[in-house]
């Protein structure tokens, strides 16, 4: 048995059944990559699976540390380990960096509220940040901005990758990280993946194009088109899709496969 | 109605001995309001002919004007059925089994100490911080500043009380402002001489007591040339009273160069009528500001105003309001430019929930010759669910052409992505709830001196929980 275990996922949004069965196992330790064309069901799939109620599950469940999943609330599938690096970041004016983080990671460890001894004490806190904040190359300002307001692209996917090495999930599901980057966002940002890659933590990248996977190697690639998974393979799949897009499953992209710098923002 | 005895016992005590024991003239508290009860005020409080003129002029004028048709309604309200003045003992008659059980929550939640539990909860008609007071009113009184509560400041200054007492909100300015002026009592009296700087903010907390609190408490706060004060006023946790009208009158005046904060965190119990009366007059490169927090109360109505009376004057109203369940928060600001260059900003933040109506309800007028004049208003509201309310009332009336006048309104709801995000951190809802709207108010939080902005945060948790779900 895998320590995530996607069954027969099937999901509809508004009435239209966006996923239809899709199974996927993912063991920690591991780094998986779906790529899809536009309009396969890649942000359907991370939105379900961190449990955005806009989406309604149809059939299927998600088995991870012996509960089903898509029985419980965003919140608690975040505290069982969870993580989902948002590809769109919400702005949430006048809660700053800092408070949010020290508020997710307190919520991690007494989600009542109830024990102040095992909140984190500023000093664990500012010890946890520094690091990361290097790798990423961020500075201590970002922590005084509010959540994402007035972030670039780059800043919104860096502070993504920054919260979740402070949360440190057991499964961490990557939205399209890679889109809206410029090289060098997306190379300080593999870097923080990579350092976080090991027994401890399993990745699912969801991506369009494979730039990214040429920083953060996966393990296994999958190819999601129309709702279902139509491959699965090792990281071989993914020169493949390089040379010839997704055509071969009759998507209309093949081109802007290997023109993925094409949306770049700074 | 009886009449009250017209023996002048304590005019004489004062004149003859320089002293008067009003404790011991047995005042009957009697409901209802006409001339023999103003009369009864004045003589109790031992005050000069002219407040009692004043007080009867007023009540006149009280009885001549309509009630207000607009904003809220206030039809409930048995003006025959209102205790007009009370004195401290008689206030005591509670006894804390008597306080509601959700006050008392409250306090145990807001970790209010017991000593101020009793007193907030109008039990116990003192607040225990006379040393306090004490050692700062002592620095105050060597920079020649003047704290104290309006009716020791009438005695101890008539001059002074004289001169400006009335002239900011003279009583035929509304019916409550008129009711203010009959019955007035308590509030408190700030003089800050020229060029003196109060780098503490000045607290009502610091002096309180039941007659500070009272339902018609009048303050009067002046700000000599290039002086400075901040005055806070209330405080949040829940102020309980069996009273249903609370209706104050504030009068502030910042002359040359001089800046005059004034702060309130209003959160009365859910049965009050809180119908307030607040304007400043600001004079040439004056600055005022009025930072205004309405979480409490069944009905508060209340647009604290400046007028720009010289070139240079700035006014400033920054508001929060809050209503929940039965509660009406009818709020805003109101910004008169009658010299050139003139500025005003109105910043209006409301919060809806659980059935609650916010309004915004504000006037920026510019007189004729009022060149150069800039007024910003700012109206923010969010609805935390489909059946509260919010609606703006923005007027403009401007007889000048040279003016730069911007008006901006939003109205919002706590975003489903905002909580979706927030919750995939692992926050559960309640708190993420509690987040967004802490964020929303952020502007008016930062504002307030650390303590009140922590208490603030908290209180709105308290607000929220169970507002979900």
């Amino acid at each position: 048995m895998a320590d995530f275990e996607i069954r027969d996922l099937r999901v509809g949004v508004e009435g239209r059944e966006i996923l239809k069965g899709i199974s996927l196992d993912i063991d920690r330790g591991e780094v998986h990559a779906v790529m899809g064309p536009n309009g396969s069901g890649k942000s359907t799939l991370s939105h379900t699976l961190m449990g955005h109620p806009g989406y309604e599950v149809l059939g299927g469940e998600v088995r991870f540390k012996g509960q089903n999943l898509l029985e419980l609330a965003p919140d608690v599938r975040a505290r069982l380990g969870l993580y989902l690096a948002f590809q769109y970041p919400v702005v949430v004016p006048g809660i700053t960096m800092a408070n949010f983080l020290r508020t997710a990671l307190n919520a991690r460890r007494d989600p009542d509220g109830k024990d102040r001894s095992k909140q984190i004490t500023p000093k664990e806190f500012r010890a946890l940040l520094k690091d990361q904040l290097d790798v990423l190359r961020m500075d201590d300002s970002f922590l005084r901005r509010y959540i994402n307001d007035g972030f670039s692209g780059g800043e919104k996917k860096r502070a993504e990758i920054l919260q979740m090495a402070m949360l440190k999930p057991e499964i961490a599901v990557l939205d399209e990280t890679d889109s809206g980057l410029d090289i060098d966002s997306i190379k300080f940002v593999s870097e923080a993946v990579n350092r976080l890659r090991g027994p401890d933590l399993g990745v699912l990248i969801i991506t369009h194009y494979t730039r990214i996977l040429e920083y953060i190697k996966p393990d296994f690639v999958h190819v999601l088109v129309n709702g279902r998974i139509v491959l699965s393979g090792g990281p071989e799949i993914a020169d493949r899709l390089e040379q010839t897009g997704y055509a071969e499953w009759g998507a209309q992209e093949e081109a802007a496969v290997a023109a993925g710098a094409s949306e770049v923002e700074a | 109605m009886a009449t009250a005895p017209k023996i002048d016992i304590g005019q004489d005590y004062k004149e003859k001995y320089g002293f008067f024991v009003p404790e011991e003239y047995v005042f009957k508290a009697k409901r209802g309001l006409n001339e023999d009860v103003v009369r009864e005020i004045s003589f109790m409080k031992q005050e000069p002919e002219w407040m009692t003129k004043f007080r009867l002029r007023s009540l006149q004028i009280f009885n001549k004007k309509a009630m207000p048709t607009w904003g809220a309604d206030l039809s409930v309200i048995d003006f025959d059925n209102i205790f007009y003045y009370l004195k401290a003992q008689d206030k005591q008659g509670k006894s804390w089994d008597d306080i509601p059980d959700d006050i008392k929550k409250t306090f145990d939640r807001l970790g209010v100490p017991e000593a101020e539990r009793k007193f907030l909860a109008g039990v116990a008609a003192q607040y225990e911080s006379e040393v306090v007071y004490h050692s700062l009113h002592e620095e105050l009184a060597k920079k020649g500043v003047i704290f104290l509560d309006t009716d020791t400041a009438l005695r101890e200054h008539p001059d002074l009380f004289k001169e400006y007492f009335g002239t900011v909100i003279p009583p035929g300015d509304n019916k409550f402002s008129a009711l203010n002026s009959a019955v007035w009592s308590g509030g408190s009296f700030i003089y800050v001489p020229k060029g003196v700087k109060v780098d503490i903010p000045l607290q009502a907390y610091f002096r309180i007591n039941a007659e500070n609190m009272g339902q018609f408490e009048r303050t009067l706060i002046i700000c000599d040339e290039d002086s400075f004060v901040h005055y806070i006023e209330g405080c949040t946790a829940p102020i309980y009273t069996t009273d249903s009208l609370h209706s104050a009158v504030v009068e502030i005046i910042v002359k040359k160069g001089a800046r005059c904060r004034y702060t309130t965190i209003q959160n009365w119990s859910t049965n009050v009528y809180n119908l307030v009366t607040k304007r400043a007059m600001a004079y040439a490169d004056a600055t005022m500001e009025w930072v205004d927090g309405n979480l409490g109360s069944q009905i508060t109505m209340k647009y604290p105003s400046v007028y720009l009376m010289e070139p240079g004057a700035k006014g400033d109203v920054l508001s929060v309001a809050f209503a929940g369940t039965g509660q009406h928060q009818d709020a805003g600001g109101k910004m008169v430019h009658v010299a050139p260059n003139t500025t005003s900003t109105i910043t209006s933040k409301s919060i809806s929930k659980a059935g609650g109506r916010t309004s915004y309800r504000g006037l920026v007028k510019v007189y004729p010759g009022a060149h150069g004049a800039k007024s910003f208003v700012k109206c923010d509201a969010l609805l935390l669910d489909d059946n509260s309310i919010s609606d703006t009332y923005p007027y403009i009336e401007c007889d000048e052409n040279d003016v730069t006048i911007g008006h901006e309104a939003t109205v919002s709801k706590v975003s489903d992505e905002q909580l979706f995000y927030l919750m995939s951190r692992g926050i559960p809802l309640s708190e993420a709830e509690t987040m967004i709207v802490n964020g929303f108010i952020e502007p008016f939080t930062k504002e307030l001196p650390l303590e009140y902005a922590v208490e603030l945060n908290r209180l709105i948790q308290l607000e929220m929980e169970g507002s979900v779900g």
